[in-house]
């Protein structure tokens, strides 16, 4: 689950991390008093979405007037901001931080992820602050300095100013860094995080560290003892269809093909969404029904796909395990009758009771095409997205 | 011969007083040689109560001095899942199993910390277990798409290793063994590790291995097989179309930092040996091939 900037910037502050003081806004008005309340004579207007690389697409602004940031409030409020990470539609800004500015005279990096090889956190720091660090990665991976951090021991503070040290922040200033990063480990490992990411980690003139920027991801499996952080969700930033679909306990991803897919098990429905490419086809989404899929479960995935307005035909690809096919059969014929399914639907089915699952397809008297293994479904159902059924 | 587990594998349930629990291991046990399996559960609080015959204990500790059973399979809700593999590892059994799909990433990094130098093999969380054929089920899966024979399956996924092993029992090519060793990041049983036991079977003469999307850990095991694999080894990889960033249901399939794509892993793969394909519906095609059978 991701998080707004002055979000992960709220939790950090519960750790011990310095940041800028600011104040969330959804107004241009609101952002004018926010200002006046933080006082001061230069703010930062920084658009709240959950993407990355919001300053290059316009999303954050210095203002040295209060009439400076209304006027970059009312602009970037309400545009599609359009970065690397949110896909050529852009995502619409709904919320504003306004923070007080700072006198910075040097950016670093700093984050967190969970190694999976070391199966440990990994505390990566560089002093190539502000800069993306998968291109830091790509362009000089020798200036990424890496810390497998004990879980039993904790981040310590020798090892806090040793990392220090490599980034280049000065001696003087060791005691607020290390502070920096044990509040964010502690913060990490707490509130069940995935990434967390300070970028920049600044230095003020005034030989202060703080958090400028934050970002922090979480652990979807961990939110159920986390409820302050589900507070935090903002569905104003996520699909739709998505959310729908986790109601349901479905798992479901849209993509921009044509073809629906209903599989069970992440796995198979990855490798369904690849035999559909490698036949021509494109995939409209990535949909696990789950092992345990129950009649109603696969009646709502089938309403899912179908909100989809480029939805040209549907795939359904059960692996039979414990799941039997003639339940599944009776879900998929149910939920055809009930959405007055109007696209071409093929159905695999293998496993167990395949064959009582086929004939309840059969006798239904709908039009249903099935297919005898995956290499044939992908085929009919790419022919029949092109019209050609 | 087979690896990991075979007919006279004891096996206790972790979490058999629940609904899943009990409806799996009373598939598992009418599985093969699953009656004489199948010897204990544990649920704390429960002891003295029993299920279709099978004794419960409070601890693993007690089913294990009491049955003699080595192994466990656990399907224990996500919250206390991670203490339920603490408690077997704790217990010294040989090989723990883990099906419960949803533990939180920070429970299992201190699971994984506490078994460093510990005997005992873990395998998951997030699978669906193993399985010899006509021998022993350990987990979801459906036996009857096994046949006997002499072909390993390894993968992280569920359903799709069910294709895999569909495939092949449609050929006429049984197997081994086939090993879940699930869609988290964090787990126990890696492909290398798997890999490196088929490759030790006298009884397994090639070996399918299923990856998807995310960490690299296909990528190891193609190295490993590079230098030291004297058998053949057909691959694929699920997650080709999948889109950056995104986590494509496994909490473990997430393409991120531009690592851990599919094309990266094939191509890693193919140049070390392995016999891969992109089309998964001709995995067991390929190794028919392979085999020139």
């Amino acid at each position: 689950m991701k998080i707004h900037e002055y979000q992960a910037k709220e939790i950090l502050r519960q750790y011990d991390v310095p940041t800028p003081r600011g104040i969330a806004c959804f107004s241009a008005d609101e952002a004018e008093a926010a200002a006046q309340t933080l006082g001061g004579g230069v703010w930062v207007v920084k658009a709240q979405i959950h993407a990355g690389g919001r300053g290059k697409g316009g999303g954050v602004k210095v203002a040295k007037s209060l009439q400076e940031v209304t006027e970059n409030a009312g602009k970037i409020l309400g545009m599609q901001l359009i970065t690397h990470q949110t896909g050529r539609d852009g995502q619409k800004v709904r919320r504003l931080l306004i923070e007080e500015g700072a006198n910075i005279v040097q950016e670093y990096y700093v984050g967190m992820v969970v190694d999976r090889s070391k199966q440990r956190v990994v505390l990566m720091a560089s002093s190539e602050g502000g800069m993306d660090i998968e291109e830091v990665a790509a362009r000089a991976p020798e200036k990424i300095h890496k810390l497998w951090i004990d879980p039993a021991e904790g981040l310590l503070e020798a090892d806090a100013d040793a990392i220090s040290g490599k980034i280049g922040l000065p001696q003087s200033v060791y005691p607020q860094s290390r502070a920096c990063l044990r509040g964010l480990y502690r913060a990490f490992v707490e509130k069940d995080a995935m990434l967390a990411e300070i970028n920049p980690l600044a230095l003020t003139a005034d030989q202060r560290v703080i958090a400028l920027d934050a970002k922090i991801n979480f652990d979807s499996n961990a939110l159920y003892r986390h409820p302050e952080i589900v507070a935090y969700r903002d569905l104003d930033e996520e699909d739709p269809a998505e959310i729908e679909a986790s109601k349901f306990d479905l798992s479901y991803i849209s993509l921009d093909g044509n073809i629906g897919c209903l599989v069970n098990g992440a796995g198979l429905a990855m490798a369904t969404m690849d035999i559909i490419k490698l036949y021509g086809g494109s995939p409209a989404n990535f949909l696990d029904v789950g092992g345990g899929a129950s009649k109603e479960k696969v009646a709502e995935a089938f309403k899912l796909m179908l909100k989809n307005p480029s939805l040209s035909a549907i795939l359904v690809n059960i692996f039979g395990g414990i799941m039997k096919c003639d339940v599944i059969a009776e879900g998929v014929v149910a939920a055809a009758r009930e959405v007055h399914l109007k696209v071409p639907l093929i159905v695999r089915l293998e496993g167990t009771n395949v064959e009582l699952g086929k004939k309840i397809l059969v006798e239904s008297g709908l039009a249903i095409t099935s297919a005898n293994n995956m290499a044939d479904a992908a085929q009919k159902v790419v022919a029949a997205a092109k019209g050609g059924n | 011969m087979s690896i990991l587990i075979n007919k006279n594998t004891r096996v206790m349930t972790q979490g058999m007083t629940g609904k899943v629990g009990q409806f799996h291991t009373t598939q598992c046990k009418n599985y093969a040689n699953g009656a004489s399996c199948f010897v204990a559960g544990v649920t704390p609080g429960k002891a003295g109560q029993s299920y279709e015959g099978i004794p419960v204990f409070n601890s693993v500790a007690e089913a294990k001095a009491q049955t003699g059973a080595t192994v466990s399979v656990i399907y224990v809700p996500p919250p206390y899942a991670a203490a339920a593999i603490d408690e077997a590892v704790e217990a010294g059994l040989e090989l723990v199993i883990c099906i419960t799909e949803g533990i939180p990433v920070h429970d299992m990094i201190r699971t994984r910390y506490k078994m460093q130098g510990k005997s005992t093999i873990l395998l998951g969380p997030n699978c669906p277990g193993l399985i010899t054929p006509d021998e022993i089920k350990i987990g979801i899966m459906p036996g009857h798409i096994h046949r006997k024979g002499r072909i390993g399956v390894v993968s992280r996924s569920g359903t799709l290793t069910y294709e895999a092993v569909w495939q092949l029992s449609e050929l006429g090519m049984g197997q081994s063994s086939c090993v879940g060793i699930g869609g988290d990041p964090i787990n126990g049983l890696k492909h290398i590790d798997v890999m490196k036991m088929f490759n030790d079977d006298p009884e397994t003469d090639a070996v399918i291995m299923v990856g998807e999307i995310g960490g690299n850990d296909e990528e190891i095991c193609a190295q490993w097989i590079r230098d030291n694999m004297k058998k053949p080894v057909v691959g694929f990889i699920a997650g080709m179309t999948a889109p950056p960033g995104k986590r494509m249901g496994h909490a473990g399939a997430i393409i991120s930092g531009g690592q851990g794509s599919a094309s990266d892993k094939l191509a890693v793969m193919e140049s070390c040996g392995i016999h891969i394909t992109r089309n998964p519906a001709e995995m067991g095609k390929v190794m028919q091939r392979v085999l020139k059978i």
